[in-house]
């Protein structure tokens, strides 16, 4: 896979992993994929259903360590 | 202009005295679906926060002028964004403090009533989750049944009351939410009953609550009866209280009745449930005024806030005892039950002394309807 950009919101609570996602994606292109490291669980429904509803495809999403990353293909 | 704080106190408030509200809920739809703040005349609007990161603009014309508008969400941060949003769009908006996880925790004292010699009875009334949990006060002791995780709650009750408390009792091993009813015992001194059918894994000391057992409340005597009532659990036990009151547990809901499958062993109980609804429940006084600890729809509420309803008008009103056929009654509650509430497994490892997550683990679990009926 290749990332263009990776963006840490570790320690972040709701609102902001979704508000920093938003914003990230807004400074990439179409068709670029985007890395997002969140450890605020809730972020889990949210980033999904947030790139669903703005039509990005979360390519792959995997939690380690207590860390979820999400990897997201700008729409 | 600012967004205001309300409590969950506040907005049980709202729900007990049949105000209006409008609920401006920016949780995901799959959360908003299964489960909300419940109220006779609240109004709905879902829109995921996720949606309103450019601007609230497109909402207000959905939004009513004449009506309170309150924003919640699960935890709080993303509702006191959408509220700030709102406040400078020149909206009067308000925001939950600690979101539907307040709303869960939150328990609202209301009197059932007056009992002989100046004895009181309570139903703590939990909105959030729909559990309702029970305070027999008389001329200085209390006995509580049924008590949730908020211990502090029923214990600073008891000192604002001036009063002992003595017996604690869990009608059963809830699988729903996480008891209060051993700590609350460990912290008072107080003796602590389980029924012993149900507390066969337990790692902790416990009072067997069997049949017929009795204990008076205080110099009146105000009398609290153990009745055996299996079916959704093996141990499942109710209360007579002063020969008035039927605290059912988890057996008999005012629209609903318990569901047998939560241990996992639904078909060996139906028998049981059919006994205690169609045969044990019978033999009682239709008088009785029945007190569940549950309720599953906000309809469930009288007035006054209490969930209460004579037993004799169940009898004629409550689908779950008017199956005259017993397969189908079989069919009913073993069939198209609906989902199994949150956690409900580790709910009940907690409940059996084997495992103690911390605080907020606990509010994760218990997260969620409480589902413990089928209707």
């Amino acid at each position: 896979m290749n990332i263009t950009k990776t963006l840490d919101a570790k320690g972040l609570a709701c609102p902001m992993p979704v508000v920093r996602t938003k914003k990230a994606i807004d400074t990439i292109n179409s068709g670029e994929i985007l890395e997002v490291l969140v450890t605020d669980k809730g972020a889990l429904s949210d980033i999904t259903a947030w790139a669903k509803s703005g039509g990005h495809t979360l390519l792959e999403q995997k939690t380690e360590d207590d860390i979820l990353y999400f990897y997201i293909q700008k729409v | 202009m600012t967004a205001q704080k309300w409590s969950a106190a506040k907005v049980a408030r709202k729900v007990i005295d049949n105000e209006e509200l409008f609920i401006l809920d920016v949780r995901n739809e799959d959360a908003f679906q299964d489960w909300k703040i419940e109220g006779h005349k609240f109004d709905y609007l879902n829109v995921p926060y996720f949606e309103l990161l450019d601007g609230v603009e497109e909402i207000l014309p959905q939004l009513p002028t004449d009506k309170e508008v309150l924003v919640v969400c699960a935890k709080e941060g993303s509702s006191v964004m959408v509220a700030e949003m709102l406040a400078e769009a020149g909206r009067e908006a308000a925001y939950l403090k600690g979101g539907m996880k307040s709303w869960s925790s939150y328990l609202e004292p209301v009197k059932v009533a007056d009992l002989n010699n100046g004895g009181e009875l309570y139903q703590f009334v939990r909105l959030g989750k729909g559990c309702l949990s029970y305070m027999v006060i008389s001329e200085g002791e209390a006995a509580i049944i049924d008590a949730v995780r908020f211990t502090d709650v029923f214990i600073d009750f008891a000192k604002e009351k001036g009063v002992e408390i003595k017996h604690v009792f869990d009608t059963h091993l809830h699988a729903d939410h996480i008891s209060g009813g051993r700590h609350i015992a460990a912290a008072t001194g107080a003796t602590y009953y389980l029924p012993p059918e149900d507390a066969t894994e337990v790692v902790f000391e416990y009072t067997a609550l069997t049949d017929d057992l009795n204990v008076k409340i205080g110099a009146s005597q105000i009398d609290v009866n153990a009745l055996y009532s299996p079916g959704h659990t093996i141990g499942s036990t109710s209360f007579v209280i002063d020969d008035k009151f039927l605290l059912t547990g988890d057996i008999l809901f005012i629209d609903s009745i318990g569901r047998p499958d939560l241990a996992g062993v639904a078909e060996d109980w139906v028998g049981d449930l059919r006994e205690t609804l169609y045969s044990r429940y019978r033999k009682l006084a239709e008088d009785l005024v029945v007190l569940p600890a549950h309720f599953m729809i906000i309809d469930e509420l009288n007035e006054d806030g209490t969930v209460a309803r004579r037993l004799g008008d169940l009898f004629k009103e409550n689908h779950g005892l008017n199956i005259k056929d017993e397969e189908e009654f079989r069919r009913t509650v073993t069939d198209n039950l609906p989902p199994q509430p949150n956690s409900h497994e580790r709910i009940r490892q907690v409940n059996m002394g084997k495992v103690a997550p911390d605080h907020n683990e606990q509010t994760e679990m218990e997260i969620g309807p409480n589902r413990c009926a089928v209707r």
